[in-house]
């Protein structure tokens, strides 16, 4: 998605429209791709899913599902990621973080949709009467409508990552540092949510939900209408960002990435411009999250923890950062290993995982984008 | 303690055979109400007579056994009349004497009571050191006696303070004062709650006995304040020295050689493992040196960590030299290797790492001020690595030639430096160094295969704190971050304490971003 | 030039949100003839003086170069022109009316100082044509670059840039793949595309050829007049070239000042340059 000829000849001159300029941020080939992606996961895995009998072969489970649906919302974080890391040159190692509020914050409405249907009949949430509360805390004040939980999806990650990103980036805070202190942020939002008394239920977290927009949330349909908007979601992501890249922004980006002093006396100031890209990509993740809690079922202070965070990271680099399809890629292939090495190898997972952080970042730090890359000119230059 | 008391029984009973204890009170002990129970053990308590203490004894054991109206002993062989002493057959339907933890304090106390008049001094001060807590009123006279007879003068105030709880409750004003008044001169959190009953006028009637009382829980209450706030400081000096010795390794591959390396608190864990290892070899191959283990470790737990970090520097973070991001990345997943050895070749269980007998036990300052030996010998040890590194960082050529390559690398190399086996020894270095500070962990701390996760994220707020490219910084922000943190946990709780420092360390780098020792200059943000 | 100009003394110079990334709206005030005017400027670094009470003013439309042996004060003055480093006590100011101990960095370069560094400091992943579209001198907001789009205009003004510099024929390879003296020019012709009142240029002819050093030294000549430069540099035919005043610094302080020859004679600075 990194060719740079557009689809439609645009008018060098003037004042162009917004939608256009969408348009033409991804050339034909991207746009047939995500084209076929679209129409695979809307129509093509419901039909297999709905349609074709359990016992053929072409019918895709419920586990299938929800597994690509959790690794889309996962996909949807690397690129939030990739907008960050690969563009930015900002390593954050508390993109967990943002992911898990976004979940927590729809976490809140669902666990109001379960109603009376717990485990104590009470309007409460359980894990409220277990601990003898007898009202809602304040921050629990509306959620139990779906707008106030979709704003606070957005919200609150936006929010926590410009009151942080402003302090940082003020005090110019870089590299490592700026690394080690976002995954000092994330290990201490994981210790406040493991208290009870922070009122989003401790260790346990949320789960145990029954319902969505008052639809039981195990349907069959409801899990396809949610692995839709998780496509959905992901689709517009990639075009948004691949605008993004390509707007006059995105090179003062990566300008910044690349000599940042050389920006200031040029005149743009750093802070603003990474502090945009900063809440964006929070933005994305907790949208990320929010899609995630309903299909995985459950949310809790663990997707906090500073390893979750860095694992965000290996993804992107597996696929290749600096491009958008790279952390796509990434995501899928290291998540689907994982899924297999956890069924069969449990004990061998972490090896796997550790050497991958090793070798990717000795022999490939393009990813796989690169490697493909260089194969293609290799292939070319054999040919000419 | 038990093969005193054996002894001290099996000479009682061979040497006097005087009078058998009275066997209304022996059948007493078996009575269905617990009053009337402590009533027979305080009373035969009095008698101080060997034989009691040995039914007594035998009560706290469970092996007093009720048949009808006869009182038996029984150790699980032999079964004997509790009264004559003589063997006997006991029958089936023999029932034990049941004993709840009241009881068993009662009886706990009345055999202490009964050690006061041993002849050895030693177990008199132990006996008399165990009459501090719990003591009922009952107990009263047989104190008494015991503290008159006492010509010990480290025994005898021990035993007027037990002598006072137990007359606390007297229905006499004076006796009452008496005791409030020599309560007051113990400053411990128990004779502060023993005092608080007596301050309240429902309770204490007399005016004279509050006001003593009263004035009692102000004077001890200002000696613990003190012991509270000397406490908060020593965990946090001890906290500091964990932290200095985790941070002393990263401010020379971090601070110094500006390497990332996220799998320090790996390295800790294999010096920790290290002292495990040597811990368990010392007991099959040389059971009766088992006390020298842990020095025998500390050299061992340096190399092998060192080596480990040799391995690391040589196959991965040599070839990532100034890209400090990525080298985060895969040094987070050469920890994830090392986590990952450690379960497969240990468990995924703690393993048990115990203290040498001369660490174990610590030194009271204060009723509520103890200095557990363990905490005490780690901090003088980590000030030891320290006085060592400072003196290889500034004194050595190896020092030099480090501090060479990390201002000028290129002209380090032309005027001969070895550059890249400075690289790899001072990395080496820093890996041994975290190989210290495990084996001291190990001795506060469990062993196991995650015990260096918790410690990354701190000893990077130490460096990040302290500046890069400084030890002093280091050491200051270690000292401070340990003792603010356990300050603040003692005020608000661990988890808030952690959130608050972590807010602290953000608004902190927002006012010396370059840390406490900040390098200045044109190059200081290259 | 305006005389009647805009307040930029907000009570905190960089904590005030309405200036961290928004253009300060000051307008440059020439009316007194004077481009720069330091006063006083003492900076340390842990106790060693880089400047020491350096006054200096420099005309509108002046061609100034400074000269002075390493270390004495030639980069850290640029610093702290163009708001790097903060001096410990003094005055800078550009025009009548811009105090710049008081603006960031972004924000002195939008009131008219560019700056070219020591080592070119270039975009080398971005194109030779991205690299000046980003300099050129326009609204430098987060949302006006969001939304920005090239008109044929600013098209060309950039390709204008490129003959003045000689890159026409480079604007699409990556600015890293330029030889060391195009990346030099590169970097001029980015200063040029800000528009800048004022250029500060360290040692810009350091790996050039001759003839692109006297290509370079036209190149200022004829920028002189309506800009103010100020040139550090070591290349004494380059400086001869230049023709105009020359300041000797020296610990942090003005050694010398006047035309090149009178300099060059000046006792104190043969002995600064040879002597010790």
């Amino acid at each position: 998605m990194s060719a740079t000829s557009s689809v439609l000849p645009l008018p060098a001159t003037g004042r162009v429209p917004l939608t256009l300029r969408f348009f033409a941020a991804l050339d034909r080939k991207a746009w047939i791709a995500l084209g076929i992606f679209l129409a695979l996961a809307l129509i093509v895995v419901p039909v297999l899913n709905l349609m074709v009998p359990p016992d053929s072969v072409f019918h895709v489970s419920a586990y299938a599902i929800t597994l690509i649906g959790k690794i889309m919302c996962y996909a949807l974080v690397a690129v939030a990621m990739d907008l960050i890391w690969g563009y930015g040159g900002i390593l954050s190692l508390g993109h967990g973080l943002f992911f898990a509020l976004g979940g927590y914050a729809f976490g809140m409405y669902l666990m109001r949709q379960i109603g009376r249907d717990g485990s104590y009949q009470s309007d409460l949430p359980d894990f409220m009467v277990f601990l003898d509360w007898k009202e809602l805390p304040w921050f629990w004040l509306g959620s139990d409508s779906f707008g106030w939980a979709a704003f606070l999806v957005m919200a609150v990650p936006a929010v926590v990552a410009f009151v942080f990103g402003y302090f940082a980036f003020r005090s110019r805070i870089k590299g490592v540092y700026f690394s080690i202190i976002t995954q000092a942020l994330t290990y201490a939002a994981m210790l406040l949510f493991f208290r009870n008394e922070t009122g989003f239920g401790g260790n346990n977290g949320f789960t145990d939900f029954k319902r969505v927009l008052d639809v039981p949330i195990t349907a069959p349909e409801t899990r396809l209408m949610l692995f839709a908007l998780t496509a959905i979601a992901l689709a517009a992501t990639l075009v948004f960002s691949a605008w993004l890249v390509k707007s006059k922004f995105g090179r003062v980006l990566t300008a910044i990435r690349d000599a940042e002093s050389r920006v200031m006396f040029i005149g743009y100031n750093p802070l603003w411009y990474k502090l945009t890209i900063w809440v964006i990509s929070a933005v994305l993740c907790g949208i990320a999250g929010a899609l995630y809690v309903p299909q995985v079922g459950i949310i809790n202070p663990s997707e906090m923890s500073p390893a979750n965070s860095i694992e965000i990271a290996i993804w992107v680099a597996v696929g290749g950062r600096g491009t958008l399809i790279g952390p796509v890629i990434g995501a899928f292939a290291v998540n689907l290993a994982k899924s297999w090495f956890t069924v069969s190898f449990p004990e061998y997972w972490l090896f796997f995982l550790g050497l991958l952080f090793i070798v990717v970042t000795l022999l490939l730090p393009q990813g796989l984008v690169g490697l493909w890359k260089k194969i293609i000119s290799k292939k070319q230059g054999a040919q000419a | 303690m038990k093969k005193t008391l054996l002894t001290f029984l099996l000479c009682a009973s061979t040497l006097s055979a005087l009078a058998a204890p009275d066997p209304t009170l022996v059948r007493q002990l078996a009575a269905d109400d617990n009053t009337d129970k402590i009533e027979a053990i305080q009373k035969l308590a009095l008698t101080a007579d060997p034989e009691a203490a040995r039914i007594l004894q035998a009560m706290a054991d469970e092996s007093l056994f009720l048949a009808g109206e006869q009182v038996f002993l029984f150790d699980g062989e032999l079964a004997r009349d509790a009264i004559s002493g003589a063997e006997a057959e006991m029958p089936e339907d023999a029932e034990s004497v049941t004993v709840n933890n009241r009881l068993r304090g009662e009886l706990a106390n009345a055999l202490a009571a009964l050690r006061l008049f041993d002849s050895d001094r030693e177990v008199r001060l132990k006996a008399a050191g165990e009459l501090q807590t719990n003591v009922s009123s009952g107990m009263a006279e047989i104190l008494a006696r015991a503290r008159d007879q006492e010509q010990d003068a480290a025994i005898k105030p021990l035993l007027v303070l037990a002598h006072a709880q137990a007359t606390l409750g007297d229905t006499d004003p004076a006796v009452r004062l008496a005791a409030v008044n020599a309560l007051a001169a113990a400053a411990s959190p128990a004779v502060r709650g023993l005092l608080l009953p007596l301050t309240d006028p429902s309770i204490e009637a007399d005016a004279m006995v509050r006001d003593a009382a009263v004035q009692a829980m102000k004077s001890i209450e200002r000696t613990l304040a003190w012991g509270d706030t000397l406490a908060g400081i020593f965990s946090g000096l001890s906290l500091g020295s964990i932290l200095l010795l985790a941070a002393l390794g990263l401010a020379i591959t971090y601070g110094v050689m500006g390497i990332i390396n996220m799998a320090h608190g790996e390295l800790l864990m294999v010096g920790a493992y290290t002292a495990y290892v040597m811990q368990s070899l010392f007991r099959s191959y040389l059971p009766e040196w088992i006390d020298w283990y842990l020095p025998a470790a500390i050299p061992v737990a340096f190399f092998t960590a060192a080596a480990v970090g040799v391995l690391m520097e040589r196959t991965v973070i040599r070839w990532l030299y100034g890209r400090t991001l990525e080298t985060l990345l895969a040094t987070w997943g050469l920890s994830l290797v090392l986590i990952q050895s450690a379960r497969v070749i240990f468990g995924a269980q703690n393993v048990e790492v115990s203290n040498p007998s001369w660490m174990s036990g610590g030194v009271e300052l204060l009723p509520n001020l103890i200095l557990p030996w363990n905490r005490v010998i780690i901090i003088g040890f980590a000030l030891f690595v320290l006085f060592l590194v400072w003196v290889l960082m500034n004194k050595t050529r190896l020092g030099m030639f480090v501090r060479a390559v990390t201002q000028n690398r290129p002209m380090a190399g032309c005027v001969g430096v070895p550059t890249s086996r400075i690289d790899t020894m001072a990395f080496a270095l820093g890996a041994g160094i975290a190989g210290l500070g495990g084996v001291a962990l190990s001795q506060i701390s469990n062993v196991g295969p995650d015990m260096g996760q918790g410690y990354i994220v701190d000893s990077f707020m130490v460096v990040v704190v302290g500046g890069v490219g400084q030890l002093a910084g280091a050491v200051w922000a270690a000292l401070g971050l340990g003792i603010f943190s356990k300050l603040l946990e003692g005020w608000a709780g661990a988890v808030i304490a952690k959130i608050a420092i972590l807010v602290a360390i953000i608004i902190f780098i927002q006012k010396r971003p370059q840390g406490i020792f900040a390098l200045k200059g044109r190059f200081a943000d290259q | 030039m305006n005389a009647q100009t805009i307040r930029l003394d907000q009570p905190d110079g960089g904590d005030s949100a309405t200036q961290l990334g928004h253009v300060v709206t000051g307008e440059l005030d020439l009316s007194h003839g004077v481009a720069l005017y330091l006063e006083d400027i003492t900076v340390s670094f842990d106790g060693f003086k880089a400047l020491n009470n350096l006054t200096l003013a420099i005309n509108a439309g002046e061609l100034r170069c400074i000269i002075g042996p390493n270390g004495a004060g030639k980069t850290t003055m640029m610093d702290v022109i163009t708001g790097k480093t903060r001096p410990d006590s003094g005055k800078a100011f550009f025009g009548q009316t811009i105090d710049l101990t008081r603006l960031t960095e972004p924000e002195i370069a939008h009131v008219g100082i560019g700056r070219k560094f020591q080592k070119p400091t270039i975009f080398e992943q971005h194109t030779v044509f991205e690299n000046l579209e980003l300099a050129m001198k326009t609204d430098k907001r987060v949302w006006k670059s969001l939304m920005a789009w090239l008109t044929g205009d600013d098209r060309d003004r950039i390709a204008d840039t490129l003959r003045t510099i000689r890159l026409d024929h480079e604007a699409d390879r990556p600015a890293g793949l330029l030889s060391h003296g195009q990346k030099q020019w590169l970097e001029i012709g980015m200063l040029l595309m800000q528009e800048p009142k004022l250029l500060l240029l360290d040692e810009p002819v350091a790996g050039m050829t001759d003839d692109e050093t006297m290509r370079t030294a036209e190149l200022f000549v004829s920028l002189a007049g309506k800009h103010s430069l100020v040139v550090v540099e070591h290349d004494m035919a380059f400086v001869e070239k230049l023709g105009g005043l020359v300041t000797v610094l020296h610990e942090g302080s003005v050694l010398a000042e006047g035309d090149l020859a009178t300099v060059q004679n000046d006792q104190r600075v043969i002995e600064v340059y040879l002597g010790r």
